[in-house]
């Protein structure tokens, strides 16, 4: 739970009175359950209530694509590809606090567990730069491929990923020795990434093979791969994007852009359990924090649907703004 | 790509990266131009207005070099270009002293005389990219077992276009065409394609570039484009000189396709999807103007050479053309799917862009078109009526 801002003095002494008859100290702060949706093309955040109705649509800045909550989740940061900037929002108020400039095309980022250092993919510089989010420092650059795309820091600090969707490369850059260690060739235009929850595995999403490669942490080689084809689609139509691996490290989703479906892998056997029909492209993904439902952003149908997880079924489509792209959700 | 074929690569890559080729591999491109070339030269229609401003597509293959320049840190490989200009009569010793350096491939970007000569010059050997001419002859009856293709063939982008028409059903077209070898060679693709997808030609239209009105029923556009009932006007026009001002002048309010209007391309700076705007925004910054079809088929035959060398795993030439032709290539093209060359034809699959001058209506192949092996070959001649015997 993150820690409750409040900034009207009358509620904060109200709430530091009520904290005080609390057996513990310190305040947290109820989470809204409302979801976050960056809309690429409409420059705008698109806030869908948990009883998935479009409540709120912020205006933000030029082509907001990856989204992230900071460390305690009070904050969250859009990437604004278009602006060569990074917009650090307040979660609970939606109001935007900061911005950190200078930072070429942002497209997606990662933040390292010391929630500080923001590991960001510039798109049109082939380079991955590390940020430091609270001075807006650059602390280091790495130069990548071209396109870099995904970032995924490992839960112990140490290493980053960053794919090149046009190099066909997954870059693995060593933090405390401050270097590039591997280049490891993988399918045709890598794009996200999961980890396992014990950090053994990575798998990347390659959208124009159709597959996740899947990458062994300690020995940095490729192990396997799943391939996805539902039914009636022809090859060339499943292109994988996002991706996300369920905390009990069995179940992946994967989003399979135009062929429109979400497919439902068995992670241990990496084998496709199911494919979920959803809206046009399917593209960026999240998961609630009780993982009964999984948002998907259609990015050409401008809207998201919501899966429930258990039976599998769209439970609905809520209509967003211009190409929606990535997704937060705030009930952690 | 299946896992075995990954292994393979991982497998092929770790062989790559031991002990033959432990040093830096350079593999080397050469861009084959004509000095002076009049298809560069602006051609002036009238008080310094230039309907042709065309530029080499050196700064496309210099962005492709630029693209691989990761593979030397990650694989030990690494591109170099080298530009040469040839004068059309030294071509003979200028293709001599390229062959002799050993290059991996060569691009060509030559008028059609040069293109027969370099294929009679080069040998089995040698490995030609056309990154230059859409005539079919070269896809064709003048193809060689050598000669590979990176812009789309003028058969490619007439059968786009009509599955285009085909799919809005509009059906009835008249065909308004000049009277160059260029537009009689594109007449020739738009019959073939109005046949194979099922259009009607409802008249076959000449127009002359004259005032005389005594040629009125070929130089009034309402005459030309009236007496008849047709859905679209398909406008045959290499020159673009009177094509220009067919658009809203037509007898019947129809639209107007082919050269101008919704015109078919390789590539188009306006292009929104499958990453199309990286790779604009990078041509943007290194030319400083916007990608054409031109530009897009240099910058692809590098990509495709680039792709083939790290699935072969190997910096020998042989090898990498065994990889560049294969059907297991893969690359990424900017257009959805992945391409590779056809084997009857040497022609790069890939799909076509159908775009007015700042908006791309409609990717072909379009949906519904489906083809028994390979969507991308409903555009084209394919295997079986292919005049190609390499």
């Amino acid at each position: 739970m993150r820690p409750c801002l409040i900034s009207s003095p009358v509620l904060r002494a109200l709430v530091v009175a009520t904290a005080s008859l609390l057996p513990f100290a310190g305040v947290a702060c109820a989470q809204t359950g409302m979801a976050i949706v960056s809309d690429e093309r409409g420059d705008t955040l698109s806030i869908l209530s948990p009883d998935l109705q479009l409540v709120r649509t912020v205006e933000t800045c030029a082509r907001p694509r990856g989204v992230h909550f900071s460390a305690d989740r009070s904050a969250f940061y859009v990437g604004c590809a278009d602006d060569d900037a990074i917009a650090i929002y307040d979660t609970a108020s939606l109001e935007l606090t900061g911005r950190i400039r200078g930072v070429p095309a942002p497209e997606t980022f990662d933040l390292h567990p010391d929630g500080r250092r923001l590991i960001v993919s510039n798109e049109e510089d082939a380079a991955a730069s590390v940020i430091d989010i609270e001075t807006g420092e650059l602390l280091a650059e790495y130069f990548t491929g071209e396109e870099p795309e995904g970032v995924q820091v490992t839960p112990d600090g140490r290493l980053v990923f960053v794919a090149s969707e046009a190099a066909n490369l997954v870059h693995v850059i060593d933090l405390e020795a401050d270097a590039v260690i591997a280049d490891i060739l993988v399918d045709t235009r890598p794009r996200r990434f999961a980890l396992t929850p014990d950090g053994k595995e990575l798998w990347v999403s390659a959208e124009l093979a159709g597959i996740v490669d899947i990458i062994d942490v300690e020995t940095l080689k490729l192990v396997g791969d799943v391939a996805f084809l539902p039914t009636g689609f022809r090859p060339e139509q499943v292109t994988p994007v996002d991706l996300e691996i369920t905390a009990d490290g069995l179940r992946a989703y994967v989003a399979l852009g135009r062929a429109n479906h979400v497919a439902v892998v068995d992670v241990p056997k990496r084998k496709v359990i199911d494919y979920v029909l959803v809206g046009s492209r399917a593209w960026g993904l999240a998961l609630t924090a009780d993982e009964s439902r999984l948002y998907v952003a259609n990015g050409l149908s401008d809207d998201v649907t919501v899966v429930d997880t258990r039976s599998l079924k769209a439970l609905s489509s809520i209509p967003v703004g211009r190409v929606p792209y990535d997704i937060l959700i705030d009930d952690r | 790509m299946t896992f075995s074929s990954t292994i393979a690569r991982a497998l092929a890559l770790l062989l790559l990266l031991s002990a033959p080729l432990a040093a830096q591999e350079n593999l080397r491109i050469i861009y084959l131009g004509m000095a002076g070339d009049p298809y560069y030269e602006p051609q002036p229609g009238y008080t310094g207005l230039s309907l042709r401003d065309r530029h080499r597509p050196l700064e496309g293959v210099r962005l492709g070099l630029r693209d691989t320049r990761i593979m030397g840190r990650a694989l030990g490989l690494s591109f170099e270009l080298e530009e040469v200009m040839t004068e059309p009569a030294g071509l003979a010793g200028s293709f001599d002293a390229i062959k002799s350096s050993g290059p991996l491939a060569i691009l060509l970007d030559l008028p059609p005389e040069l293109m027969v000569e370099v294929a009679q010059l080069s040998g089995p050997n040698a490995l030609l990219l056309n990154i230059r001419d859409a005539s079919d002859r070269w896809r064709g009856e003048d193809c060689a077992p050598n000669l590979l293709h990176t812009m789309p063939s003028e058969a490619m982008l007439s059968d786009a276009l009509a599955q285009y028409l085909r799919a809005l059903n509009w059906r009835d077209v008249l065909l308004l065409r000049g009277s160059s070898d260029a537009d009689a060679e594109r007449t020739k693709a738009v019959r073939r394609s109005a046949a194979k997808f099922g259009l009607r030609i409802v008249d076959e239209r000449m127009f002359e570039l004259t005032n005389d009105p005594r040629r009125r029923d070929h130089n009034n556009i309402a005459l030309l484009t009236g007496g008849a009932r047709y859905d679209v006007v398909w406008l045959v026009d290499d020159v673009g000189d009177f094509g220009r001002f067919v658009p809203y002048a037509t007898q019947a309010p129809r639209p107007v396709v082919g050269s101008e209007g919704l015109v078919a391309h390789a590539w188009h700076w306006t292009f929104e999807r499958y990453g199309a705007p990286q790779l604009n925004q990078r041509f943007d910054r290194l030319a400083g103007r916007q990608m054409s079809s031109a530009d897009w088929a240099g910058w692809a035959a590098v990509k495709a050479l680039a792709e083939a060398s790290i699935q072969a795993g190997s910096a020998e030439p042989a090898r990498i053309r065994e990889a560049l032709v294969s059907p297991e290539l893969s690359v990424d093209l900017y257009k959805g799917v992945r391409g590779n060359f056809r084997s009857w034809s040497g022609q790069l699959r890939q799909p076509i862009v159908l775009a007015t001058s700042d908006a791309v209506l409609a990717v072909a192949p379009i949906t519904g078109f489906e083809h028994q092996t390979e969507t991308l070959d409903t555009l084209g001649q394919d295997g079986m009526t292919s005049d190609c015997r390499r």
